[in-house]
């Protein structure tokens, strides 16, 4: 009876292959091949001189490397994206531990919890290029923020929000904030609930505030989802395209201080520029290739 | 028993629950405002006539939104009745794609036991960081040559391979799909397939709503890839209508127009997560849990 079936399970579990095969299929043409494309394309010259004639391709090595690292704005559009990733990930950070601190907390028995989650989340699910524009119009020299900041007398003359360095990141950094703090906090508030409560109560009866409570065994014990959460919102930070695209439409200004890297690269996909395009798209591959590692290690890890 | 407690610390920075709770409800209340405002002020000026508009901030709505509907409907420059069209077609088709062929992956890693499972499994999950940036210039040299430039397919095909809603699937298959009653379907003599399709898949029912929501939204607000893609007019995607408009004359726009047109957008993804947000935010941190 016993070998039988094991038999019959040998012969059904061959359908394990064939249920795999629409996704790898798939995954080879769609992401496979273009991703060995684009690494062969690194190594050609090749793009259009002028946008009308074709030049290349040729094989040239690692000539286009040396040409994107040797300009220097692929350093500038790095330190861009760097920069709006901290100043919108350190508030962000701040207050989803702050939420998720409060949310997983018995005793302060806050009601309505429900209710703030789903506000909370709702910015992430918003269509980012629909809200920059948004934010675009709201913040226009024109539009009702200033007339908002005039009527309550705060400014006497329209501020031009995207005309300046400071004013035009912060805006981009405050967007993905308030786009990505409802996740954040939802993620860190399913590592808080996960917490052994016992811990807890051993603690209060010991004496400890909430406040030491939070410190001493929270953060501890919520570390590698930490770093998860760190690393996760890092890679998607690279990626940093859509707001400051639309909000600047395409130029990243003031005088390129918001232009990030995947806008440096969609300039390079919209003007056929196969090898220098190529060699950006493997630079940010290998980027995102080691921070991928790093959360993946943690997921096994957390897994076993 | 608490005050108590907070008596014998008078070292930490401790304040009493009731302080503690009132702080909370203040920060929540605050969050809540500055989440909603953005879209509070732009259902108020999606409703206010361009004369309106230029008179400066207000929070009360007027009764122009028909109006600006109809005027936003009947411009010619902006083919948006055609844009919603096109993105519902592309987001209802990946939603459906993407959440049928994921389950079909993790069901094949879930109900059966092969050589290759684990390193099948391992180098999914090991892909699901890769950047579709990253391989844009080889996918649009690849679209070039199988003449696959302008076209809906090269949008909606490749959500096939999602590792994210594979997983999510896989999580709630290892919960919720007991292998016993595989068996007994197929000592009923179902084929393979049939009990996928006939059995698993109506069981998955809650995880494939939540999963169908999620890639219909990313499709839906999805704006790098298809605007590399989608060149002309009768096929553009809301995204690149939206980037249409701000890279347009802005002066040269009517105002109410545009926040109509914003509005129109989103609304949508709005009214399914008015419906679905508890189911939505509850699947999260459950998701979250397990992963």
């Amino acid at each position: 009876m016993k070998k039988k079936k094991t038999g019959n399970a040998l012969r059904h579990n061959r359908w394990g292959y064939f249920f795999l095969i629409p996704f790898f299929v798939v995954f080879v043409i769609f992401q496979l091949i273009p991703l060995v494309t684009t690494i062969y394309n690194s190594f050609f010259e090749h793009y259009f001189k002028n946008g009308l004639t074709e030049v290349g391709p040729n094989l040239v090595g690692l000539e286009n490397y040396k040409t994107l690292l040797a300009s220097g704005d692929i350093l500038i559009y790095l330190k861009n994206t760097m920069i709006m990733w901290v100043m919108g990930f350190v508030p962000q950070i701040i207050i989803s531990l702050l939420l998720a601190a409060w949310f997983s907390d018995p005793s302060l028995r806050l009601k309505g919890k429900k209710f703030f989650q789903s506000v909370i989340y709702l910015p992430n699910l918003i269509m980012a290029s629909a809200f920059s524009m948004l934010f675009f119009a709201l913040f226009a020299e024109t539009g009702p923020i200033n007339s908002l900041l005039m009527q309550i007398g705060l400014i006497s003359a329209p501020y031009k929000f995207l005309s300046h360095t400071m004013s035009a990141r912060a805006l981009v950094a405050f967007m993905t904030c308030l786009m990505w703090f409802g996740n954040t906090t939802i993620l860190l508030l399913a590592g808080m609930l996960g917490i052994d409560q016992s811990l807890y109560e051993a603690a209060e009866v010991d004496g400890a505030s909430s406040t030491q409570i939070f410190f001493r065994i929270t953060l501890p014990i919520l570390r590698p989802i930490l770093l998860y959460v760190v690393i996760t919102s890092l890679i998607g930070g690279l990626q940093l395209f859509d707001v400051p695209q639309i909000l600047t439409n395409g130029q990243g200004g003031p005088n390129r201080t918001t232009m990030t890297l995947i806008m440096y690269l969609n300039k390079h996909l919209y003007s056929k520029n196969y090898g220098i395009g190529g060699a950006l798209s493997v630079i940010l591959f290998f980027i995102t290739g080691v921070l991928s590692i790093i959360v993946f290690r943690i997921n096994t890890r957390s897994q076993k | 028993m608490t005050e108590k407690k907070d008596d014998k610390t008078p070292k930490g920075l401790s304040l009493s629950v009731g302080t503690r709770r009132i702080i909370a409800y203040i920060v929540l209340v605050l969050l809540t405002i500055l989440c909603l405002f953005w879209f509070y002020v732009l259902f108020v000026n999606a409703t206010r006539s361009k004369a309106q508009l230029n008179h400066g901030f207000t929070i009360i709505p007027s009764h122009y939104a028909l109006k600006n509907l109809y005027n936003l409907f009947h411009n010619s420059n902006l083919p948006i009745l055609r844009g919603l069209l096109n993105s519902f077609l592309v987001a209802i088709s990946t939603a459906v794609v993407s959440t049928y062929f994921s389950a079909m992956t993790a069901y094949a890693i879930h109900a059966y036991d092969f050589r290759f499972k684990k390193a099948a499994f391992t180098f999914i999950l090991a892909i699901m960081m890769i950047p579709t940036q990253v391989t844009a210039l080889g996918f649009l040299s690849l679209l070039r040559k199988i003449k696959l430039m302008n076209s809906f397919i090269p949008l909606i095909v490749p959500s096939i391979a999602a590792p994210a809603v594979f997983f999510y699937m896989k999580q709630y298959m290892e919960a919720n799909l007991p292998m016993e009653l595989l068996e007994s379907a197929r000592i009923d003599g179902a084929s393979e397939l049939r009990t996928f399709n006939q059995i698993a898949l109506p069981m998955m029912k809650p995880a494939i709503a939540v999963q169908a929501i999620f890639s219909f939204v990313t499709s839906w607000n999805n704006y790098f890839v298809p605007a590399l893609v989608l060149k002309s007019d009768s096929k553009k995607t809301l995204p690149i209508l939206i980037a249409t408009l701000r890279s347009a004359d802005f002066l040269k726009f009517d105002m109410a127009q545009v926040y109509m047109f914003i509005f129109m957008a989103i609304l949508p993804v709005i009214i399914v997560y008015l419906f679905m947000a508890r189911s939505i935010v509850a699947g999260l941190t459950a998701g979250a849990v397990k992963g």
